[in-house]
């Protein structure tokens, strides 16, 4: 086991009055992002003072105890579910040989692009009673009915979740494997624990950090899904949210439950951050890809077949469907609109990558020169963009956008006397902005684990070359950030590309995108003319995967 | 001029296009779900861009209404265009086409002799036959509320009981879904809007479907909308009801109606062919604002009554 608390820098000694001011802007940096997300926060927040109390009454008296455990289960199953098959695929591509692994290693990552409520559609649309494969079984056993099992339960919708968000563990957890030095598993080896003892009781608690980074986007995004739940008619607290907003027309209590989800988070994410802040899990040693246990015979094989069955089930089943469907309606709605549906998806996916990395950069440095327990609350802040249901983070980024504009046009007004529409709403950088304040926390899980790579002697040594603040980003940080940073921009950029309601409230006049189109086309349940749309997703999101892939495989 | 539309794009842009051919006035749109279109306006007040907005639902209308966002539009036109029924009493949004909310059986397990009403479905003789769309879809609760209107909330609570009890499998989650299951012969009735009858008919016209219309010694068959209405606050107000009012014409009325096989809510235009064919029917005569007004009171009913 790595030995934690090796150093304590002695951050305060000998810092000059300078060095100090600048240290606060890094504090005060770090209090802008989160006060920028903490705005639509306190808009859905601020609900509590409304009054409500007949919705509530409605829900204790009905559905609460039922919305409240199918949530758990669903939580539950979800988090096992990825974990188990993130940390396992990438134990296997990052630290083992066996057939294939070279391109799993990077096609693992696809099933990202997809979005989870489209695969929930397909993988019902295939396995329910009316799909192909229950209908072909009636037919060669010449039955009514048959036992089967049910496609529309708790169990279904754990599987899709799961099966569409392992990749969010998968990057980290393979990212900490590529990183993590072997030295200390060798020890673990020569010390007479096997291999499997040695990920176990070496490796894996070295890697916790990453799967605990991926398994909070992944609970937060189930937590906060609508899409795919609805398909399932799985009762969770964020159906609720949805039937007080839009059934019983009230969106204060709506806005109240919200604000339970976000507290629940924000404590969970508190606990989780206090149980491993005085451990450290930096570098030891270099690693090569020589290291690798080289998986023989079977064994190989045997891994083979378990990720390619991933895989298959994961992506290659569902987008085969979806391109059959595409198919069907190319001729129908394919025209060259689509390019711009494209450059548009491509376009903010990729500013957004941009800004959202450089704001989590911002924070995890922060929160490493600054390690106060300001900072870092601010730091935790700053990510719950993440937990709130889309379309309600929407209205809450909204409403003070317009607020803005509404002053700023009065202003204009009495200034000049002339009257002008809205300035900042409906541009693509309040697009933007919202985008950062919903990403944020993917961004910063990527990079913060990544940071915690980076061995705190390397701060001292530089410290004593003089070299801090930001010459010490640019110089030693930013180099070995890199691939988590890089992991970090491509989750962004496939994230912002399938994202629906902040795209649908905040897009300028015409700015349709490609997930803009997948809602034209499934608001009205045409789900097969929305797999044309689905399908340029999943190509797009190809091109990211496969330059990341190429970058980290060359790293040592 | 600026409108807002929770009817989606290729439901409308149509119809916009025509319109600019044959006006030269240039219409910019934004789709997106009714919930956040409303609150949108809502944010935006009297500073906003918008003229008319257009739902797929007559509750979502009456709720515009209701919160002040809509302004009430004198035009005879529109008075005899659009049906007193299918519009608000107080001329605030106005119905464009109409959404039939019928019965649908399997041909081959069900005579039309055995069907007469919504609320027979509930009778036992229907148990492990009926399947359903989820009570969270705005359709269902605009049904349901109409029913409220009429029988009250006790009765219609038993008949929506009742009906989960006859269930054959749990709810769906569209309308497609519910008519594969009957033709499948997993079910052999549902409830479901004749649009999407008639969407999946054309794809796969050798199902075992058909229509049926309920209610037609009584009060008819439940009717939505898909309509619009003038925004308080529109710039472009005069604009915007040339708009609604061309909206309203015969050339209109077919092009949005019959894009989506949805019925014209002007009577004096035929429907699309296809539509005839499945036969005329009496509608239910209550104004179809009620589905708004009672919208909440039928959620909570049909939490109670457990239909998910």
């Amino acid at each position: 086991m790595m030995k934690p608390d090796v150093l304590k820098v002695p951050f305060e000694r000998g810092v000059s009055f300078f060095q100090r001011a600048f240290l606060d802007r890094w504090q005060a940096a770090t209090l802008s992002i989160a006060g920028l997300v903490l705005i639509p926060l306190a808009v859905v927040l601020f609900s509590v003072f409304s009054e409500t109390n007949e919705v509530w009454l409605h829900f204790v008296q009905t559905s609460l105890v039922t919305l409240l455990t199918n949530t758990f289960w669903l939580l539950l199953g979800v988090g096992v579910g990825t974990t188990f098959l993130g940390v396992s695929l990438a134990w296997l591509t990052a630290a083992c040989d066996f057939p294939g692994r070279r391109w799993l290693d990077w096609a693992l990552m696809l099933p990202l692009s997809l979005p989870p409520y489209v695969v929930a559609f397909v993988s019902i649309g295939l396995l329910d009673f009316t799909g192909p494969v229950q209908t072909q079984l009636r037919l060669w056993l010449g039955v009514e009915r048959l036992w089967f099992p049910r496609i529309r339960s708790t169990g279904g919708v754990i599987a899709v979740m799961t099966l569409t968000l392992y990749p969010y563990v998968y990057m980290l957890a393979r990212n900490a494997f590529l990183t993590q030095g072997r030295r200390a598993i060798e020890a673990a080896q020569s010390l007479g624990q096997g291999r499997f003892r040695g990920f176990l009781g070496v490796a894996l608690p070295m890697a916790r950090p990453w799967i605990v980074g991926g398994l909070a986007l992944v609970l937060m995004e189930t937590l906060a899904d609508f899409g795919t739940v609805s398909i399932f008619n799985y009762d969770t607290f964020t159906t609720a949210i949805y039937k007080a907003w839009f059934g019983l027309f009230s969106l204060s209590a709506a806005a109240q439950l919200a604000s339970l989800l976000v507290f629940i988070v924000f404590v969970v994410l508190l606990i989780e951050q206090r149980s491993r802040s005085r451990r450290r899990f930096s570098h030891a040693g270099r690693s090569s890809v020589a290291d690798r246990i080289s998986l023989r015979g079977g064994r190989g094989w045997l891994a083979f077949a378990y990720a390619i069955s991933v895989l298959g089930i994961a992506f290659i089943i569902p987008v085969g469907q979806l391109s059959v469907w595409a198919f069907g309606v190319f001729r129908q709605d394919f025209d060259l609109r689509y390019l711009s549906f494209l450059g548009h998806s491509v376009f903010l996916g990729g500013a957004a990558a941009l800004l959202t990395c450089a704001g989590a950069l911002i924070l995890v440095s922060a929160n490493r020169l600054r390690n106060d327990l300001m900072t870092r609350t601010a730091v935790r802040v700053a990510t719950l963009g993440y937990a709130l249901p889309g379309s309600v983070l929407a209205v809450g980024i909204f409403i003070p956008l317009i607020w803005i504009d509404k002053q700023m046009i009065e202003w204009i007004q009495t200034l000049f006397g002339i009257e002008i529409g809205f300035i900042l709403s409906g541009t693509l950088a309040a697009m933007l902005l919202a985008y950062l304040i919903r990403f944020l926390a993917v961004a910063h899980g990527a990079v913060d684990s990544a940071m915690n790579r980076i061995t705190p002697s390397l701060d001292e040594t530089a410290r004593c070359l003089g070299v801090s603040g930001i010459p010490l980003l640019r110089k030693v940080y930013l180099p070995l950030l890199r691939g988590g940073l890089l992991t970090a921009a491509l989750l962004v950029f496939v994230d912002v590309m399938k994202e629906m309601p902040i795209t649908l409230m905040t897009r300028p006049f015409g700015w349709d995108t490609l997930s803009v189109r997948i809602f034209e086309m499934t608001s009205e349940g045409e789900w097969e003319r929305a797999a044309l749309p689905a399908v340029a997703l999943v190509l797009t999101g190809f091109i990211p995967i496969l330059l990341l892939s190429r970058y980290s495989s060359r790293e040592p | 001029m600026v409108v807002y539309s929770a009817r989606n794009e290729q439901l409308i842009k149509p119809l916009f296009d025509a319109y600019t051919k044959e006006t030269g006035a240039r219409v910019k749109f934004i789709t997106d779900k009714e919930g956040p279109l409303l609150e949108r306006l809502k944010a935006e007040g009297e500073h906003t861009p918008a003229d008319l907005l257009i739902t797929v639902d007559a509750g979502n209308l009456w709720r515009a209404a209701q919160e002040g966002l809509l302004k009430p539009t004198q035009s005879t036109v529109l008075q005899e265009n659009i049906p007193a029924h299918l519009r608000d009493p107080e001329n605030r949004w106005f119905g464009l086409s109409v959404r039939a909310r019928t019965i649908v059986y399997n041909t081959q397990k069900v005579k039309p002799s055995d069907l007469s009403t919504y609320e027979d479905l509930a009778d036992p003789k229907w148990k492990g036959r009926l399947c359903l769309r989820t009570s969270k879809k705005v359709y269902n609760q605009s049904l349901v509320a109409m029913m409220i209107s009429e029988h009250g909330e006790p009765k219609t609570e038993q008949i929506i009981k009742s009906w989960v009890g006859n269930l054959a499998t749990d709810v769906f989650s569209d309308d497609t879904q519910v008519m594969k299951a009957i033709a499948a012969g997993q079910c052999d009735v549902g409830i479901v809007n004749t649009y999407y009858y008639g969407r999946l008919l054309v794809k796969e016209p050798t199902l075992p479907l058909a229509l049926f219309w309920p209610n037609q010694n009584g009060s008819g068959v439940h009717v939505n909308i898909s309509g619009a209405g003038i925004i308080k606050h529109a710039k472009h107000e005069q604009a915007a009801l040339k708009l609604l009012e061309w909206l309203s014409s015969q050339k209109a009325q077919n092009l949005f109606s019959d894009t989506d096989m949805e019925y014209p809510a002007n009577p004096k235009i035929a429907p699309d062919k296809r539509v005839a064919s499945w036969g005329s029917f009496k509608q239910n005569l209550i104004n179809v604002s009620k589905a708004g007004e009672l919208q909440d009171e039928a959620v909570k009913l049909m939490d109670r009554a457990g239909y998910k």
